[in-house]
């Protein structure tokens, strides 16, 4: 540690904030992708809360006094404001949750970090091209942010469309400027993500180490791999949609409005063909960090390898001809309704085959169980169940009484929520020792586990509960029946709220401890190349390209 | 799913759901406190989502528990303390093979009753004989009859203030944000086609215990159908975000005998409220009397 200390008083790097705002360093620029996902999550996770708390019973009791505060609507304005708000907080949640916390923090974080150090890179192939990636985002963030503050509808304030922003509520629905600021936020938002597409892209197949092959290449770069490819292929589709939701809301076109020969459910489409790879977006990294981490743990090589890979890539590829699986509902052909049907369920089974090959590898093993391998764990059991009931949701006959219910807003936050976030945390506990140089608190990473497994499984458990029984989503108030089940729900998010201050609290624990945590601390299991760098990485790495057998 | 959730009710206050159950029992369906399951079918096509929806849910259930024993089992038998020394298995073509044919199989298991499921919803067994024609506007139905002399009436979310006046006092029976100022009404075991279509933004009109729920687009009329099986009131919500008063636009729905529906919809055609009255009134006689008969 001393000598890497010495080495790095002779670095020509920056200093001060020169060094972060110009950076062109991966490891900065994802350090700094990390800590922004960190505020937008703690924000996006505020926004939740204070949705459960209003749910918490029924009537209207926490978002007229906010509007109160906030806009200062008083009576039934504010009530009326209110109910606008809850919806401006639903759409605000959505959007800044997968745009501006679990993106950031896989791709622009996690990938930046680990991607070029894995495969032997000395850097990302375009780094101003990624300072410019992460520093589109705090705009798009403030964009939206502010767009809370202006008024949509009459009596309204935020963008309360929810995150799928269907016209005509988007457009005719809700006049104001806010929607067109939301709208801006994701459009920057979604070419930040591209640029950083691209750079990954062209980072892994370009600048691999001699001997690492495709083949050899680990698995959580092949993940980041077909992720940038679901984001090239599909954020463009999104953004045109976005555009034309913008002509006809400010330049008199017509692409949505169906009095002048357009079409609601033509936004649908586009949105869809965008939204149902992007949620592959989101839970592919975490496959990859996940597989890393239980082959790490069990000392034993990842089961399977080829077959996790293009399971991968067949998850990535189908996941682009399934999208209207989300409109069973809005009046499709018989036809269409089978060929999605059929299609969707294909899904289960590249997913079953990464499912069981975790489970393979940890077959035989000697598991260790660090925190990292507890939130895999997790990961794995929870993830299955959302995985389950996304193949009843696949079911367009069934999808006619589940859809647009509390049912599917626990299915995708069991594959979200339950999912992909214990994927950043486990990811976040693996390679935290690897990119501070020091070792968190196992008692206190363990404890962040147990407090948020128990208070995501109480939120979201109990939601399909509601959903069988009829409860519509993304309503303010909802019939007394459904009061004890939205009660339990609301505890768990107050319990799930402790879970974010303990792993805070954690954080700030290990920087105050200054625990060394040396180049490998996970043992013979952890193979991978950034444990050969010692901790945390030189500030420029693989001077020396390494071999790769 | 009833059945299989039915353990998960220990939780629920038994007490207060009873209670509830018994007094609102003559008139199936509406949501019920700590309900784990879906609403009580009143048509077919409900019974057949029904039993797609256990039958799926038996397979998930299995697959889950699978995945939870066999974490359970490595998690034991492989943790280091009990297995030191490591394996370096990481191929067996024939394990793969099967965990890639076996859920191939259980997807086919599904989708064969799961064609045969959507199929039917799409191909009504018989000609409907009334067909009526929702439109959604931002926060309310309108209800058109499309009989020999079309009419329609506006329907919207009872106001505490109006439950007396309306005669729907009962809370059991008209529930907050479910109960509507005039009900759709039908007639029992009749075919009903329902046109839906909306006016401003997109709505979605569901009624649960019947299994439809169809999108109310602007611009475009879509279809569906039903053939309730049992008198009563029956409650759903509208299931598309649709601005502020999105919770505020309940759907209700009316199930009456054939002559009671006769004499409704002479009266409706020139009152709507006076014939819902006279109609509601009809109703609690008969009750009454069946209660005396019991």
């Amino acid at each position: 540690m001393a000598e890497a200390q010495a080495h790095d008083h002779h670095d020509h790097r920056p200093h001060g904030w020169v060094r972060w705002v110009y950076s062109t360093n991966h490891k900065d620029i994802g350090t700094l992708y990390l800590i922004f996902a960190i505020i937008a999550g703690v924000i996006g996770g505020a926004l939740s809360v204070a949705i459960r708390m209003e749910l918490q019973e029924p009537g209207i009791q926490i978002f007229s006094g906010l509007a109160q505060m906030v806009y200062g609507m008083q009576g039934d304005a504010a009530i009326d404001g209110g109910k606008s708000m809850y919806n401006a907080f639903g759409a605000a949640h959505g959007l800044i949750m997968i745009f501006f916390m679990v993106m950031p923090a896989l791709i622009g974080g996690f990938a930046n970090w680990m991607v070029p150090i894995m495969i032997g890179a000395p850097d990302m192939a375009f780094p101003r091209m990624n300072n410019i990636s992460f520093w589109l985002l705090p705009p798009a963030f403030l964009l939206l942010l502010g767009s809370m503050f202006v008024p949509s509808a009459p009596g309204a304030f935020g963008p309360g469309g929810g995150w799928t922003i269907y016209p005509p509520l988007s457009t005719s629905g809700q006049p104001g400027p806010a929607m067109d600021l939301a709208i801006l936020s994701i459009h920057i938002a979604g070419a930040s993500s591209i640029l950083g597409a691209i750079n990954f892209i062209t980072t892994i197949f370009n600048m691999r180490a001699p001997g690492m092959t495709l083949h050899k290449m680990p698995l959580f770069a092949w993940a980041v791999l077909i992720t940038a490819f679901l984001l090239l292929l599909s954020l463009p589709v999104l953004a045109g949609g976005i555009t034309m939701l913008l002509t006809d809301r400010n330049f008199g076109t017509s692409f949505f409005v169906p009095d002048n020969g357009g079409d609601p459910l033509l936004f649908q489409h586009l949105f869809w063909f965008f939204g149902h790879p992007e949620v592959y977006i989101l839970i592919l990294p975490g496959f990859g960090i996940i597989s890393h981490i239980v082959s790490t743990f069990s000392k034993k090589p990842v089961f399977g390898y080829l077959g996790m890979a293009y399971a991968m890539v067949a998850i990535g590829a189908v996941g682009f001809i399934v999208w209207a699986h989300h409109m069973y509902t809005t009046g499709l052909s018989l036809d269409t309704q089978r060929y999605f049907v059929f299609a969707t369920m294909v899904i289960a089974v590249p997913t079953g085959v990464k499912i069981f090959s975790w489970i393979a590898t940890m077959w035989g093993g000697s598991i260790s169980f660090k925190p990292p391998m507890l939130w895999a764990l997790g990961f794995i059991f929870l993830f299955t169940i959302g995985g389950v009931t996304g193949v009843q949701l696949a079911n367009a006959g069934l999808d006619r009484s589940l859809h647009d219910t509390y049912f599917v807003i626990a299915h995708f936050h069991y594959v979200l929520s339950l999912g992909a976030v214990f994927a950043i945390f486990a990811g976040w506990y693996y390679w935290f020792p690897k990119m501070t140089g020091y070792m968190y608190s196992p008692v206190i990473a363990n404890t962040h586990f147990w407090v948020t497994f128990v208070g995501v499984n109480l939120i979201f458990f109990p939601q399909h509960f509601l959903g069988l029984a009829g409860m519509p989503r993304r309503t303010v108030d909802y019939p007394d029946a459904f009061a004890g089940w939205n009660m339990v729900s609301s505890y768990g998010s107050y319990i799930a709220a402790v879970g974010v201050a303990i792993f805070l609290y954690g954080v700030f624990e290990a920087f105050q401890k200054k625990r060394v945590a040396g180049a490998n601390p996970w043992g013979e299991g952890a193979t991978t190349l950034e444990w050969q760098l010692p901790s945390p990485p030189p500030f420029h790495q693989w001077e020396q390209l390494p071999k790769i057998k | 799913m009833r059945k299989f959730l039915a353990s998960a009710k220990f939780l629920a206050g038994a007490a207060a759901a009873g209670a509830l159950l018994s007094s609102a029992s003559a008139y199936a369906d509406q949501p019920r406190p700590w309900e784990t399951s879906f609403q009580a079918p009143a048509t077919d096509m409900m019974r057949q989502i029904e039993w797609f929806g256990n039958y799926t849910f038996a397979f998930i259930v299995v697959i889950t528990l699978l995945v939870l024993f066999l974490l359970a089992f490595v998690i034991l038998k492989f943790r280091a303390s009990a297995n030191p020394v490591p394996s370096r298995t990481s191929h067996n073509t024939l394990i793969e093979v099967i965990w890639t044919v076996g859920p191939v199989v259980v997807l086919l298991l599904i989708a064969i009753p799961s064609f045969q499921l959507l199929t039917a919803q799409y191909t009504p067994p018989e000609e409907a004989k009334l067909t009526v024609k929702a439109t959604g506007n931002q926060w309310n139905w309108d209800y058109e009859y499309q009989v020999d002399k079309s009419f329609s009436f506006n329907s919207a979310v009872l106001q505490d203030a109006d439950r007396a006046k309306a005669g729907k006092e009962d809370r059991n029976l008209y529930p907050r944000l479910l109960a509507v100022d005039n009900e759709l009404v039908v007639p029992v075991n009749t075919m009903t086609r329902v046109l839906i279509t909306a006016t401003d933004v997109i709505h979605s009109f569901a009624v649960p215990s019947f299994g439809i729920k169809m999108d109310a687009v602007p611009g475009r009329t879509n279809e569906t159908w039903f053939k309730a099986q049992k008198e009563g009131l029956y409650y759903g919500q509208c299931s598309q975000l649709c601005g502020k008063d999105h919770a505020f636009m309940p759907i209700a729905v009316r199930v009456v005998s054939d002559a009671q529906f006769k004499t409704w919809l002479d009266g409706a055609k020139t009152d709507v409220p006076g014939a819902n009255k006279a109609l509601m009134a009809e109703i609690d006689g008969t009750n009454k009397v069946a209660a005396a008969g019991n």
